[in-house]
Order: C-alpha cells, then sequence, then structure tokens
C-alpha cells in the first residue's frame, strides 16, 4: 500500500519539478546569468503561449484521457475565457482609472474567464454528455465553431463604469473595447511568465489531485467500465460532467491569460485548428499522460519557431517530426526494446545494490 | 458441504395477487420480493411472470438452461433493463423508474457474468471505487487536499483492505486488477459488489472458470459473507455442486418463465427441471 501511494506521489513530485526547474532555468536565460546563452526575441515572445497551451493540453488532457470523451471544441472554451477575461480587465481599468492594480485586474479576468468558461461548459455540457464517442466529437467540434462565430458579432463598449453591449451592431456609444470581427482592441497587456507558471502550476494542482481522489477514480472508472460504474452507483451524468466543466474552465483561464497576452484578439484565433493542434499536444504526449501533454504542448510550441531558418519548408518539417515522434512512440518493436533495456539496467541496478 | 449450510427451508412465498405488501413479520420482510416481473424486446417475452421473494439471510439461486434469461433477470433488478411488465421491491420499497443508480443505494449489488472490473487500476482502487457512496468527501475538498480528504483516504484505505481480507487478497491491493488470475478477478469482483454495502448481493455465475477446489473455497465464502453481513446472496450458476450445496431455495427458469421454485431436493427430483436439462424421453 505505502508503495503505491509513494509511486503515485513521486510521479507527480517529477511533474512539479520538472516544470519549476523549467521555470527557474527560464528566469535565469532571461536574467542574463547563464553565460553564452540569451534567449532570442522570438522565443520570449512565446513563453506566455507556452504556458497557455500546457494549461490547454492538461486540461484537454482531463476531458479526453482521464474522462475518455473526445472533445474537438476546447478552443472555444479558451475564446469565452479570453474574452470575457478582457472585458472585465478593461472593465475595471476604464472603471478605475487611476487606480493601479495591475495584479488584482489580471486575477480578476483569469477568475471570470474560468467562471465564464465553466458556465459555458455546464449549457454545452448538457446536450453534448448525452451523446458518446464520434458523436460527441462531432458536436463538440460544431459548438466550438458556434462560440467562435458568436463572437464575431458582439460588440462591446465602456463608458466610464457602465457597459454597452450589442449584437450585430457596431454603432455603440463610448470607447469600443469588443468589436465583432475584428476581435478585442487596445487591450492592456497584462500577461507575464510568471502568470503563467503559477496558472501551469494551478492546473496542474487541480488536475493532478483530482485524478487521485474520490472523484477522478470514479470518472476514470465511469471511462473504463460504465456499467460496472454504474452498478456500484456512481452517477455518471454527474461525473462526466464534473471533468468536462473542470477541463472548460482551465481551458477559460487560460484563454484569459491568451487574451491579456496581446493588444488585439480576434475571435479568429480560437478557431478549428486550434482545437485540433491541442488535441495533437495531448495525443503526441500520450493520452491520459499529464507529463507527456505538458512536454509535447512546449516543444512543438518551440519547433515552429526553431525552424524559422528553414524558411518556407519549416512546416513540412514540422509535419516530418510529428510523424515520425508518432511512429516511434507506438512502436511495439521499439518499445519492448526499451523495456528489456530498461530491465536489464534496473536489474544490473540490484545487482549491485546487493553486492553493496 | 452439503450438510454444512443446510438451513430451514425457503420462504419462496408465492407473490400476493394485487397491490399491498401482506402483513409479515418485521424480521422475515423480504429483502426483495419481485411481481409479475416481465420484459418484451420487441415482442419477445425475456422474462415473463417471474414472482420471486427473497427473505433478509438467504442463499437463493437461479439456475436455468442457457438462454432462459437468467442474467436478463438480474438485469431487471438492477435497472439495467427497465421491465415493461411487474414491480421489484427492494426491503419493501418499489423501484419503478429507478436508475441502476439509485436501485444500488436502495441495497442492490452485482457481480457479471464476463468480469467487468476496470482493469488498469489497482485491486485496492476497484474496491474503493465500490466504496464510492459509503465513504464521501467533496470534489474541492479532494482538489484542495482539505483534511476531509485526507481523513476519507485513510477509511477507504482501512476499509478496503478489511472487504479485501475477506478472500485474503490483501496482499494483492497494489496489484492491477486486469493482471490477476481469473478467480481472482471474479473475488475481487464480489468484493467490489460488496464495498457497496447491499442487502442483496446478486452473483452472475461467479465459479465460472474456477477449478473444483477454487469453487469450494467460493461457496464457503459465500456462506461466510451472508453470516458476518446479514445480506442475503442471490447467484446464477452452471455449477449444481455449489448450487445445490449452499443454496436454501433455487429457482429454476426456461424461455423466461419459472418452472419450479423450492429446496435443493425438491429441485432435483422435480421431473419439469429435469426435462427442461435433460430433454423428454423417447417415447416407445
Amino acid at each position: 500500500m505505502k508503495t503505491r501511494k509513494s509511486k503515485s506521489f513521486s510521479a507527480n513530485f517529477i511533474t512539479y519539478a520538472m516544470v519549476i526547474i523549467a521555470f527557474l532555468l527560464c528566469e535565469l536565460a532571461l536574467s542574463g546569468a547563464i553565460p553564452g546563452f540569451k534567449m532570442s526575441r522570438s522565443l520570449k515572445g512565446q513563453l506566455v503561449p507556452i504556458c497557455v497551451y500546457i494549461v490547454m493540453a492538461v486540461s484537454l488532457n482531463l476531458t479526453v484521457g482521464i474522462s475518455g470523451e473526445l472533445s474537438l471544441g476546447h478552443a472555444g472554451f479558451m475564446s469565452v475565457g479570453a474574452f470575457s477575461g478582457i472585458l472585465v480587465s478593461q472593465w475595471l481599468l476604464s472603471a478605475f482609472p487611476e487606480s493601479n492594480l495591475e495584479l488584482v485586474r489580471l486575477l480578476a479576468a483569469l477568475a471570470t474567464g474560468g467562471v465564464v468558461a465553466a458556465i459555458a461548459g455546464v449549457l454545452i455540457g448538457i446536450p453534448v454528455l448525452r451523446l458518446r464517442g464520434d458523436y460527441l466529437a462531432i458536436v463538440t467540434l460544431a459548438f466550438g465553431e458556434i462560440i467562435r462565430n458568436l463572437l464575431n458579432c458582439v460588440y462591446f463598449s465602456f463608458e466610464g463604469a457602465s457597459l454597452n453591449f450589442s449584437f450585430l451592431d457596431p454603432n455603440l456609444p463610448g470607447d469600443i473595447v469588443v468589436n465583432g470581427p475584428m476581435g478585442a482592441i487596445g487591450v492592456k497587456k497584462l500577461a507575464s511568465f510568471e502568470a503563467g507558471f503559477i496558472l501551469v502550476l494551478f492546473t496542474l494542482v487541480v488536475v493532478l489531485n483530482l485524478i487521485n481522489s474520490r472523484s477522478g477514480r470514479a470518472i476514470m472508472a465511469i471511462r473504463d467500465n460504465r456499467i460496472a460504474a454504474e452498478s456500484v452507483g456512481i452517477n455518471v451524468t454527474k461525473y462526466r460532467m464534473l471533468a468536462f466543466v473542470i477541463s472548460a474552465a482551465l481551458a477559460g483561464m487560460a484563454g484569459a491569460l491568451y487574451g491579456l497576452n496581446y493588444s488585439t484578439v480576434q475571435a479568429a484565433k480560437f478557431k478549428f485548428d486550434t482545437s485540433i493542434l491541442v488535441l495533437v499536444f495531448v495525443v503526441l504526449g500520450g493520452i491520459g499522460n499529464i507529463r507527456g501533454s505538458i512536454i509535447a504542448a512546449t516543444v512543438l510550441t518551440i519547433l515552429p519557431e526553431m525552424l524559422r531558418e528553414f524558411g518556407n519548408y519549416r512546416m513540412l518539417i514540422y509535419a516530418i517530426v510529428l510523424i515520425v515522434v508518432m511512429l516511434v512512440t507506438n512502436n511495439p518493436m521499439l518499445k519492448s526494446t526499451l523495456d528489456s533495456l530498461k530491465g536489464k539496467i534496473f536489474k544490473k541496478s540490484v545487482k549491485e545494490g546487493d553486492k553493496a | 458441504m452439503t450438510q454444512k449450510y443446510k438451513r430451514e427451508p425457503v420462504k419462496m412465498v408465492p407473490a400476493p395477487s394485487h397491490g399491498i405488501l401482506p402483513e409479515r413479520d418485521v424480521l422475515s420482510r423480504p429483502v426483495l420480493e419481485t411481481r409479475n416481473l416481465g420484459i418484451d424486446f420487441g415482442g419477445l417475452h425475456a422474462v415473463e411472470d417471474f414472482n420471486l421473494v427473497i427473505g433478509k439471510t438467504e442463499i437463493a439461486g437461479l439456475i436455468g438452461p442457457n438462454g432462459a434469461g437468467k442474467t436478463t433477470v438480474f438485469n431487471l433488478l438492477t435497472k439495467v433493463y427497465q421491465p415493461t411488465m411487474g414491480t421489484i421491491l427492494i426491503n419493501g420499497r418499489d423501484t419503478a423508474g429507478m436508475n441502476t443508480v439509485q436501485a444500488n443505494k436502495l441495497g442492490i449489488a452485482r457481480t457479471f457474468q464476463n468480469i467487468r472490473l476496470f482493469g488498469n487500476m489497482s485491486v485496492e482502487d476497484n474496491v474503493r471505487i465500490g466504496l464510492h457512496n459509503q465513504i464521501t468527501y467533496s470534489t474541492a475538498s479532494g482538489i484542495f487536499r482539505l483534511p476531509a480528504f485526507w481523513k476519507g483516504e485513510h477509511e477507504q484505505h482501512e476499509r478496503a483492505l478489511d472487504l479485501l481480507s475477506i478472500f485474503d487478497m490483501q496482499d494483492l491491493a497494489d496489484h492491477q486488477a486486469g493482471s490477476l488470475p481469473y478467480g481472482a478477478q471474479r473475488r475481487l469482483e464480489i468484493v467490489r459488489a460488496l464495498a457497496t454495502n447491499p442487502s442483496l448481493l446478486l452473483l452472475d455465475e461467479p465459479a465460472a472458470g474456477m477449478n473444483p477446489h477454487e469453487t469450494e473455497e467460493l461457496m464457503e465464502n459465500i456462506a461466510k459473507i451472508r453470516d458476518k453481513f446479514k445480506i442475503a446472496v442471490m447467484l446464477i450458476e452452471h455449477d449444481m455442486n455449489l448450487v445445490m450445496g449452499i443454496c436454501e431455495g433455487i429457482c429454476v427458469l426456461n424461455y423466461g418463465r419459472v418452472i419450479a421454485k423450492g429446496t435443493p431436493e425438491e429441485i432435483q427430483n422435480n421431473p419439469i427441471v429435469i426435462e427442461a436439462y435433460l430433454g423428454k424421453r423417447k417415447e416407445g
């Protein structure tokens, strides 16, 4: 028993340690403390998106890997979070212009993004979670597109502390903040790498702790065998919904951070491609494997930047790398070779331990 | 063996024709009572006129040739199927319109003919999932590791090992459930069902795939479970040694209808049952 608990504990510990060390290294590199290594400008610009995509990948892994529902509309929740987060932070700025409450605005934006995305998750979850398998994937895809298209038609403006809203009508009094297809404009940039890091840690705490708790076991039980889970009295609808909503809320928070990282954000940024991109992170990192999602999200966000020197062949190489990694990680021969190698090394160390 | 578990004759009283529960001694109020239970699958009467009463601490057997509708009865009792006819009373409460989860909370737990364990999880986690509604704490205290989480987890761990000790499986707690041998998987399913604190345990072919020695052990354990937890057990089984050895009442199904009910002796000597199993002697 002790071994089991410590096993999951040490696995989680490695994940946390990995993230924290990576963060510290990045901070050192940013401050120029590492001689001979200077972070390029484009890489610096990627730091917040990397954090955002890690949160997106981990949260999608909760739906796809832990709960076992293929969701293709994850970017929809991200966009809901982004726009509500921007609205709140800009409203706070417009209502209390003289106060300098950057941290409060950021936290309020993240919290609002999470809450609004969670509400969207509940509303979408009610019809969607009646479905299973491919049908669920198709409907989530459609919902992602519906959210994006709706956000293309909303207009918001501020007059001091009052908020004006219109649908399809761009003529609003006051300072316009969300301008239909032009997206949110004049956003005051609030996101920072440190905030992103904290959000990643928060996400990891939520997801990893959830998995290793009563509710997480119920969610995985439903994934593994729905009929058996029902027979032991697990409320299937409740726990599928729980996983879906937590995943949506985390995506909303990631979206809020993403939105506050740019001065303009269009709804078109959260199209189907983004959902698929995040799904690629999850699949490449291993379905249900949280640590893998983090690594895949990081590598695949940096990779296109690193490949810039290849010019036009950039995406071609990106695709080849994806295919090769998929083939290699799913190769049973290679896996068994690696496993036997691992076994040999392990045995050796045991023997050596015996000798000593 | 047969003598060891002999008890007073079964109380498979015929179901009352209509309405109200007949007056009975509180102690002997049945844990399960079905009246004219039946289900149609598009005109096919899979189960018809199924009347059965099971006492509080009775071990009842449900036997019949293949395709007789035994598992369908289990699915009706656990509300996997909604009956098209008749009523099911669990501890005197009507289960009409309930789902599987609610039926489980009323006190019915089951195992499956084709094992349905959570194969990727550890043995202990399987039992903990069974304890889901018994030892609870909120999702929030799980996520933020509040004191309720630690207390609940500790209790779950203790209870899970306690339950596993029925079958001497404490040492297997860390093993992956799917990697256990077949017999152990069946036992684990029973433990998981027991974890939900049922008043009626339904076992669907618990001895399938077990060797005679394991079957004998299982018989002892089923009796032990009944005595320890004071629950009723109903089992579907093809192993007649087991059925005749521990069941106090046996109900025989054929083509969805009850063809005989009674004690093991009565069933063994019942010509209709013999005919259903072995066929009719050719005349002339």
